[in-house]
């Protein structure tokens, strides 16, 4: 599967189905920061991801405090 | 095709996991937690009157947006303001992000553009004043924010800060037990004399809960973090709550909530009353605890300095 990245802006390709979570583990991403969206949906943390799937994974933490 | 997770709501396949509700959810019942969770924010804290005419902070990213979008379903009249900071790119995308949003839904938004206005941007500022560039920004944010409020008439100020953002804040105070910060971090800072009431409506949501919202309602905002942000103390501190969440889920929500249920009460006496000691700016009419408030002089040295382009400050940083 492409997997879109962001923080830099990049993309990596993963062999095979993964879940979710097991991504997310498998690239060292916390859950709590990041969504995993494909074709403008969310995808929770047990759903399967396909090997030909498109993802986006996007984190979510802003900051810019004094 | 997920085959696992029901929404705990109507056992539809979900789109969502929540450890900290130890919950799955469905679109449409995510969106129902989130507006409890805002409604009840609301409720609890005394934050807005039906009648409010509100003021929305909109930064063209996910908190702001997602706040104005959520005080709107719930039928509050709400305005947009955005503050144009100069950071490059980041400042042009943002306001972009901002304005189609308004645009789209023929919603009013109020522009300020600090260099066109005030002859200065936030990266000159910072070298200007050797400020952190996020102080120079903060201070301009609440001048401009308190100013615009009340120039318009608006009887509250929106901001989009959420519980991920209090958590770190609340976190950091603590850390140098900064007590009277301590004390007046609360979700509503009542109107006083040359400030308008102050609101945080999402303060019961994550941040990952306000992303989402966005995601599903299909609000188009910007994802990339400030350049001058990168490495700053706050994010750091939200990486810490976030491994201690994910370790421990409802960690977060507890250590903020739960200072304002049993913290916050306690320190009710350290909130500084400084009505008596503030008087009014000489130059701009805004209070202060000088002859000119901070804002002023910021303005004087930053828009006097050379322009200093957001390369020359965040070069190394990612």
């Amino acid at each position: 599967m492409i997997v879109k990245l962001r923080n830099p802006t990049r993309e990596i390709v993963i062999d095979g189905r993964r879940r979710v979570h097991a991504l997310l583990t498998e690239l060292d991403l916390n859950r709590e920061s990041h969504l995993v969206i494909r074709n403008g949906t969310l995808v929770p943390g047990d759903g399967e991801l396909d090997a030909d799937d498109v993802i986006e994974i996007r984190p979510v933490i802003s900051g810019g405090f004094e | 095709m997920n085959v696992g997770s029901k929404c705990r709501t109507c056992r539809e396949p979900a789109i969502i996991d929540l450890p900290r509700h130890n919950a799955n959810f469905c679109a449409e019942h995510f969106l129902e937690l989130c507006r409890r969770q805002v409604v009840k924010a609301i409720e609890k804290y005394h934050l807005l009157e039906a009648d409010d005419k509100i003021l929305v902070a909109v930064s063209g990213g996910k908190d702001s947006l997602a706040v104005w979008d959520l005080l709107l379903e719930l039928g509050y009249r709400a305005d947009g303001l955005y503050v144009g900071l100069g950071i490059g790119d980041y400042s042009d995308v943002s306001g972009q992000y901002a304005k189609r949003f308004a645009e789209e839904r023929g919603l009013p938004l109020i522009t300020i553009d600090l260099r066109g206005e005030y002859g200065y941007d936030i990266p000159t500022a910072a070298r200007a004043t050797r400020r952190v560039p996020c102080s120079a920004c903060g201070l301009s944010k609440r001048h401009l924010f308190d100013k615009a409020a009340l120039d318009g008439g608006y009887t509250a100020l929106v901001t989009g800060h959420n519980l991920d953002d209090e958590a770190a804040v609340l976190l950091g105070n603590t850390m140098r037990w900064e007590v009277d910060y301590l004390a007046r971090q609360l979700p509503k800072l009542e109107a006083r004399n040359g400030f308008p009431k102050k609101v945080k409506p999402l303060v019961r949501l994550t941040e990952r809960e306000t992303a989402a919202w966005c995601v599903v309602r299909g609000i188009d905002y910007l994802v990339d973090e400030c350049p001058m942000a990168v490495g700053n103390k706050h994010l750091e501190y939200k990486g810490t709550l976030n491994a201690m969440e994910a370790a421990s889920p409802g960690s977060k929500a507890a250590f903020y909530l739960n200072f304002l249920e049993r913290m916050a009460p306690l320190l009710a006496g350290h909130r500084a009353d400084d009505q008596h000691t503030l008087r009014t700016c000489d130059s701009c009419g805004a209070p202060s605890s000088g002859e000119v408030c901070a804002f002023c002089r910021l303005v004087d040295t930053a828009s006097a300095h050379e322009r200093v382009p957001v390369e020359l400050l965040t070069r190394g940083k990612r």
